[in-house]
């Protein structure tokens, strides 16, 4: 047995909620496992779509919802692509089972990830936090002016198509602008974060649009290094890239001045685009596939991360 | 037409007037303490019985996208609940925009009937706040916005969510003023056959429609109706106030509002404040025939011509792209693609 697709050299992973995220995520796991093996997917319905998915692709399921994976002690990573409210329940079963949780809700139990802002920066801690899909997308290019310029204040605006807003997305609204605008101000660097959500029915759906906002704390425009910070967006979207292909600028960002409560201010805007990588999802459901591309990423450094704990990696 | 003649047999409708919420998109949000307060008394002793006061987006809707408010939404609703003797305060909330947390705000501050408002197929967004309001003794009312983007017979699968979630009324809301009377008719009817509640109906003027539309929807069964005063609002602004009172009136329906007092309110409380009068120009005549959010309007011009555009195409386009409410952003979007299309021609 040699080489890193070996089994011994995997970390054995579980996805509870076999809905359009948690499906997605099996995907990407099924056709790049990195260091994970998907063992079990779990769900509350017998006659789950996704559950069947899973079984097609020769993988173990539960319809008994969290039961069996905390019955399975050689899982060790667990993806919760639930609802906040149903991860706020499963977080502590999964810590005290000894299991690492990577939560795609905006539960917020765990501290914040953004792979290309601070991807290796908790590998300590047994529950991580993905914000939210508008958080996933538009974080990195608060950061990317931050770590140019200090931000105060940051303001988005997610779209997304209908279709690709699930019923936990829905039931959770509120949960979605606050965990998105305490990821502004946790990872993206602003004084101040707000977040807005917009779902949209047309037909054919749309791609994912998001609008970032950011306001350096300066008061005119020759205070500010543009370039550097034109650069720095320019970087950050290359380094999305990497990960989620679809990702783009539609333009160069805007440099504008606008009156605020804060004064007149200068008020950086970035138009992005998400395509998805159509995993199991049409490539409209960009916001479905940065949340899973990232779920993809963490997970896989967890499981690096253990495999080397334990001396299967060096 | 035989129910409009009938107008006079039917119980009257609630009115509540939107001058401080719809409003404040004609303002640009720049509505002062003082300003509210004027208004609101105004309002107050003519009778109104429901008195709107938000944001234009609603409940924390100042920011870059919608445009900042000039003083703090939460402080205008307390100016306007500290003038009234007999109104109650509405605010209006947009799940996705304002939450939880700034709706307990308004209610601290005399809120008591809260106005939840969706796009008209995503009502199920909605369920949390509903909770929310019953759960504070709020009367609780849904919008369903755009409403000429779907048939009657969706709109009455949303409304049912919502009157499942707790809501006390659920208005058809021509948020583009695209409908077409015998079109209000139909969805109105269609919700008062569906729902055990009571049904609404908020018009804007693009198409020139707003009073007859009000009526049809009176003629429909609609139990609450909205107005501003000299129809300030987004677009070509709404059903004036006023105008409604006379005109029921006319047709046999009291609403309980002292139309010399209301006339008096449009005439010489807000008229002079007003930056502009929303008249049916062309750019809002097209946000009606394009079936565009009324809201756009100013902010298209303002961006059409920083780009050297013509608002109008702007306009068509997002009509073509099924934009929808609180999407101001891809006003931008638009703007910048076909001013980059014109450049490269």
């Amino acid at each position: 047995m040699n080489g890193k697709n070996n089994k011994m050299d995997k970390i054995k992973v579980a996805i509870i909620g076999p809905g359009n995220i948690g499906t997605d995520l099996m995907y990407k796991i099924c056709n790049n496992s990195g260091y994970m093996e998907l063992s079990l997917m779990v769900g509350i319905y017998p006659d789950s779509p996704g559950l069947a998915r899973a079984r097609e692709l020769g993988i173990d399921t539960s319809h008994e919802g969290i039961q069996a994976i905390l019955e399975d002690p050689e899982i060790r990573l667990v993806f919760d692509a639930t609802s906040a409210k149903a991860h706020v329940r499963h977080a502590p079963l999964l810590r005290e089972a000894g299991k690492i949780a990577i939560d795609l809700t905006p539960a917020a139990r765990g501290p914040y990830v953004v792979p290309p802002v601070n991807l290796g920066a908790h590998l300590e801690a047994d529950n991580v936090n993905l914000i939210t899909c508008g958080g996933q997308a538009t974080i990195p290019m608060v950061y990317a002016v931050h770590r140019v310029h200090p931000v105060q204040y940051a303001e988005i605006v997610s779209t997304v198509a209908s279709r690709s807003a699930g019923p936990g997305t829905r039931q959770n609204i509120d949960e979605f602008t606050f965990t998105t605008a305490r990821g502004l101000e946790a990872i993206g660097g602003a004084q101040q974060g707000k977040a807005l959500i917009i779902l949209n029915p047309a037909e054919p759906p749309i791609l994912m649009t998001n609008t970032v906002y950011v306001m350096p704390e300066v008061a005119s425009l020759d205070q500010l290094d543009q370039e550097a910070i034109v650069a720095s967006i320019r970087q950050m979207e290359a380094q999305v890239q990497t990960y989620v292909p679809g990702y783009r600028l539609k333009a160069d960002p805007l440099f504008d001045m606008l009156e605020t409560p804060w004064g007149r201010r200068v008020v950086i805007t970035c138009l992005l685009e998400v395509e998805g990588a159509g995993d199991f999802l049409p490539r409209y459901a960009g916001n479905l596939d940065i949340m899973t591309a990232a779920a993809w990423q963490v997970g896989n450094l967890f499981a690096r991360e253990l495999l080397k704990r334990e001396g299967a990696l060096v | 037409m035989r129910d409009l003649a009938q107008l006079a047999q039917r119980q009257p409708p609630r009115l509540t007037d939107t001058t401080l919420r719809d409003g404040s998109h004609a303002m640009r949000h720049q509505y002062t303490r003082q300003q509210v307060q004027q208004i609101a008394q105004a309002l107050d002793a003519a009778g109104v019985p429901v008195i709107e006061v938000s944001h234009g987006d609603g409940l924390g809707g100042s920011s870059i996208q919608y445009g900042f408010s000039r003083e703090p939404e939460l402080a205008l609703i307390e100016a306007a609940a500290s003038v009234v003797q007999r109104a109650r305060i509405a605010a209006l909330l947009l799940p996705g925009i304002g939450t939880r947390r700034e709706l307990k705000e308004a209610v601290a501050r005399g809120v008591s009937v809260l106005r939840i408002a969706t796009m008209c197929t995503e009502a199920d967004i909605s369920e949390q706040h509903f909770g929310m309001a019953k759960e504070m003794g709020l009367e609780a009312v849904g919008f369903l916005m755009m409403a000429h983007m779907r048939p009657p017979e969706v709109l009455v699968e949303q409304a049912l969510l919502m009157q499942r979630y707790g809501a006390d009324c659920v208005y058809v809301v021509d948020s583009a003023g695209a409908l077409l009377p015998h079109e209000v008719y139909a969805r109105v009817r269609a919700l008062k056959e569906a729902l055990e509640i009571q049904v609404g109906f908020h018009a804007h003027n693009n198409l020139g429609l707003a009073i007859g539309n009000t009526l049809a929807a009176l003629a429909a069964g609609a139990d609450q109706i909205d107005g501003t005063l000299r129809g300030f609002g987004a677009g070509a602004g709404n059903a004036a106030t006023e105008v409604l009172v006379a005109v029921l009136e006319k047709a046999g329906l009291s609403t309980g509002i002292d139309l010399f007092k209301i006339m008096e309110a449009a005439e010489f409380v807000l008229a002079p404040i007003m930056p502009r009068q929303p008249v049916i120009d062309r750019d809002a005549l097209i946000i009606g025939y394009a079936g565009v959010y009324s809201t756009f309007l100013l902010h298209a011009k303002r961006i059409s011509q920083q780009l050297g555009i013509d608002p109008a195409k702007v306009l068509m386009e997002l009509g073509r792209r099924q934009a929808v409410a609180g999407q101001e952003d891809w006003i931008w979007r638009v703007a910048a693609e076909l001013a980059a299309q014109e450049e490269a021609l």
